[in-house]
């Protein structure tokens, strides 16, 4: 194959002409509403993505600003389950699922590969405009009534309840089959399409955790898909299958969905784990320790994600038997988690750490996540449970899981790959401005919402006693503090876009592959194809020239 | 200019699966013009469609067991009325379609077996069979319906209601008894008109792509070398009718 002669790309100097990256080599809005390039279509995924953050978002500060004192403040009690619930579904299914996988890892898989593009760039394309086709119905359902069921869809209340349950539940479906497509082409990517050299134990640790993630996407989400159809019929024909009034069983909506839910949860977290293994290794300049571990235990993730469904429904109505099952099965997810924050924490240890801005933000992910999954092993407890169920402690424990962990690992990624996507950097003195809000306003917001969930403050209440006022006083000004680390976090990044400087090929010093190609990448992603010779966190192995700016 | 290559190692092995053979595989065009410019050889990119096929029909499986396990369930808590209600439903058209079916999942694969040999006309020949037994499988089911239809065998809260009009037209709403049938034997019914309605949609797909692939037969797309479209839509064919094979005793033949 021409090993001795094919060696990976070169920095600029051998490709004269700048002008030949992703960004500038077709111009016009058609060259990318047509475009097959996984780089355009991730770029579109991530402005994407990023709107729905911020329409979510706003939902989340309206609904914290209307628990800011008790009675009415901003919406009636109508208003706020529409809230609520479009707050869910915006971040579940139009934000947080696609933001690593398919943005970020639209981006950046390929080109970790060494490949040219994604196994099927048509279909990439097509799963790109599904998800914008399932986004107009969920828009369509928010402009026309929206839901309030909750993002869970629960029967026999979202049978009965007039608000526009259809539009939305065909919305998520819609998306679920983005989503099972995005998953599709990435398992064919990885198996087909590694660069010459690129072994299964070379493979970075974003792929094995993006790899894991498509193989949940492909056998969790038809379920989904099927249950949300079914939903649908109920409401309109009255199947029977989910309606006790006509012989049929709500609690079976729930095993379905949380069938589909449970490993969602994955789909969302493996993901950000999977970055935060990249900026790791690049801010301490080290392998990561115990690779083979890390990446099985992305897999293991991914299997037991499968198992463990039932602790959603451990008051729902099960069998002893069942909820003690459940309850030690769901134990066993925090082995591969800790084998994952034990690595990480190993590889600091004597690491050469350079604290920027997107290893502040993997440090963020490693400390949250800890505390969500910890306070999991607290819901996994079946007596515990109980107490806790449907209280704002879940409320918290999934918002450091999903906010903690995912977000911190998407906006990390965000940061540390931003150079590579747009050529441009950022001010960094701004990035830890807006990292020290993030971090200090959403622990302000949700350590508040453990401690009154502890104390019994229900989730989804509109109202509230006068003993939790102090509680929901602090989670709002908090969630304010919040909002403006983010908003800080994005003039920051428009002002790169329009007056960053230009970024050189390798800004982090990396040894990873994508790092090695020109910044913006060409459209072939390389220059000539790369031959891999090294895995991408031996900085034992890799040369002056690769760790260099240039 | 130093590279990682100096510090290979000499064995190199690469990718499972990656048959790139030959060197320089860059820009400048390669190989024939139904190779994608991503992939380095026709054999890789034959695989990589093949895994993704796969991969989808994994997809396909899980989304029809929802519908298998509500199945069991229900069945297990009202046995007499799917008993009863299976009663209704037509065997001898149940099993004239599964016959056609299985046969259609032959000349399928009698397609891909001709296109691999290149033989345009064959391949063609039994592509329209497949579609035609298609055809035949939509119109039996087509009856199929009506009868259910008019005996007001509904799903859900039509049910018990005789039609007279369109497909929705003048059934009343609320909740019917047919009094010959067990309680429950609407839910039976619900799930008669999802299972084989959702295989039916998949039949209907079938009949697009195989219009679609029969087209680029024609046009000569395909060849000995290139036959990948041919092969995917007859798996997903033996998909569908593997389905069938499932639906067909459940819904039809156990009591
Ligand atoms: C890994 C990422 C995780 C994510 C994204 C996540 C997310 C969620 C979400 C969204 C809910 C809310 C369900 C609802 O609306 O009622 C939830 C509940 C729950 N989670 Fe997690 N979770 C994760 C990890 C864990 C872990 C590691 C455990 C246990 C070891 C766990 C145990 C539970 C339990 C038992 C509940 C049910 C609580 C209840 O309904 O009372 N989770 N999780
Ligand atoms: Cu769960």
């Amino acid at each position: 194959m021409g090993a001795a002669t094919t060696t990976v790309p070169r920095a600029q100097a051998h490709h004269p002409d700048p002008n030949e990256n992703y960004l500038k080599a077709e111009r016009g809005i058609m060259s990318w509403i047509y475009t097959l390039d996984h780089k355009r279509i991730g770029v579109m995924y991530l402005v994407s993505v990023l709107l729905a953050f911020l329409i979510g978002g706003i939902f989340a500060l309206a609904v914290r600003l209307e628990l800011f004192s008790r009675g009415k403040t901003i919406m009636d009690a109508d208003a706020y389950n529409r809230t609520f619930t479009l707050h869910g579904v915006v971040m579940v299914f139009l934000f947080i699922i696609p933001s690593v996988p398919a943005a970020l890892g639209n981006f950046i898989l390929p080109i970790q590969l060494g490949a040219k593009d994604v196994a099927f760039p048509r279909l990439n394309l097509m799963s790109y405009y599904i998800y914008v086709f399932g986004a107009c119905f969920a828009l369509y359902s928010m402009v026309n009534g929206a839901v309030d069921t909750g993002w869970t869809f629960y029967t026999p209340y979202s049978m009965r309840t007039t608000s526009a349950v259809i539009p939305m539940v065909l919305g998520a479906f819609i998306m679920g089959f983005s989503s099972i497509l995005t998953g599709v082409n990435f398992i064919a990517t990885v198996h087909k399409l590694r660069a010459p050299g690129q072994t299964w134990t070379k493979l970075p640790l974003f792929i094995w955790g993006l790899y894991a993630t498509s193989i949940i996407q492909v056998l969790a989400t038809p379920v989904l898909a099927i249950t949300l159809l079914l939903l649908c019929l109920e409401r309109f024909l009255g199947l029977g299958i989910f309606d006790p009034k006509l012989g049929g069983d709500p609690v079976l909506f729930q095993h379905f969905f949380w069938f589909y839910s449970h490993p969602a949860v994955y789909i969302m977290i493996v993901p950000g784990m999977a970055v935060v293994n990249e900026i790791i290794a690049t801010f301490s300049r080290r392998a990561i320790v115990g690779y083979m571990f890390v990446a099985m235990s992305s897999l293991a993730l991914a299997l037991l994600g499968f198992l463990v469904w039932g602790h959603h429904l451990f008051v729902s109505g099960m069998s002893e038997y069942a909820t003690m099952v459940f309850s030690a099965l769901t134990f066993l997810v925090a082995i591969p988690s800790g084998v994952k924050v034990f690595n990480w924490v190993a590889t600091l240890y004597k690491g050469s750490i350079r604290l920027e801005s997107p290893m502040l933000y993997a440090l963020s992910f490693i400390f949250l996540f800890t505390i969500g999954g910890l306070t999991g092993l607290f819901l996994g407890v079946l007596a515990i449970d109980v107490h806790l169920h449907d209280t704002y402690f879940v409320v918290a424990h999934f918002h450091y899981v999903m906010v903690g962990g995912t977000v911190m690992g998407f906006v990390g990624g965000l940061h540390y790959w931003w150079p590579k996507i747009t050529g441009k950097l950022f001010n960094e003195g701004v990035a830890k401005v807006a990292w020290a809000l993030v971090f200090i306003g959403f622990n302000v917001t949700f350590i508040a919402q453990f401690i009154m969930g502890s104390r019994g403050m229900p989730r989804r209440y509109y109202d509230y006693l006068p003993e939790y006022e102090i509680f929901h006083k602090v989670s709002t000004i908090g969630s304010w503090i919040l909002g403006l680390g983010f908003l800080t976090m994005a003039v920051m990044f428009v002002a790169s876009l329009i007056k960053g400087q230009k970024s050189t090929r390798n800004p982090w010093g990396s040894a990873a592959l994508e790092w090695q190609t020109p910044t913006p990448p060409p459209l072939a992603n390389f220059i000539k194809v790369p031959t891999i010779t090294r895995g991408p966190y031996d900085y034992h192995l890799a040369t002056e020239e690769e760790l260099s700016e240039k | 200019m130093s590279t990682a290559a100096s510090h290979a190692e000499p064995a190199r092995p690469h990718g499972d699966s990656h048959h790139a053979g030959e060197p320089g595989h860059d820009e400048e065009h390669h190989g024939p013009a139904w190779l994608a410019h991503h992939f380095d050889t026709p054999a890789q990119q034959f695989d990589a469609a093949k895994l993704g096929m796969w991969a989808f029909l994994a997809q396909e499986l899980l989304f029809f067991s929802g519908v298998f396990v509500a199945y069991g369930i229900f069945r297990s808590w009202y046995p007499e009325a799917f008993s009863g209600a299976s009663h209704q439903l037509d065997r001898v058209m149940g099993a004239s379609n599964t016959i056609v079916l299985l046969f259609s999942s032959w000349t399928a694969a009698m397609s891909v077996r001709s296109s691999q040999l290149g033989k345009k006309a064959q391949t063609s020949g039994y592509l329209i069979v497949t579609i035609a037994c298609a055809f035949i499988f939509l119109v039996v089911k087509y009856f199929e319906y009506q009868h259910k239809f008019h005996a007001g065998l509904l799903p859900g809260k039509f049910f018990g209601h005789p039609v007279d009009g369109g497909l929705f037209g003048a059934i009343p709403a609320g909740h019917g008894h047919v009094p010959h049938l067990p309680a429950k034997a609407h839910i039976f019914f619900s799930l008669y008109f999802v299972m084989t309605g959702i295989h039916a949609i998949h039949v209907i797909v079938g009949i697009g792509v195989m219009f679609w692939i029969l087209k680029r037969n024609a046009s000569g797309e395909f060849s000995k070398e290139f036959f990948t479209p041919v092969d995917l839509v007859a798996l997903y064919w033996h998909l569908v009718d593997l389905i069938w094979i499932y639906l067909f005793p459940l819904l039809y033949l156990i009591d």
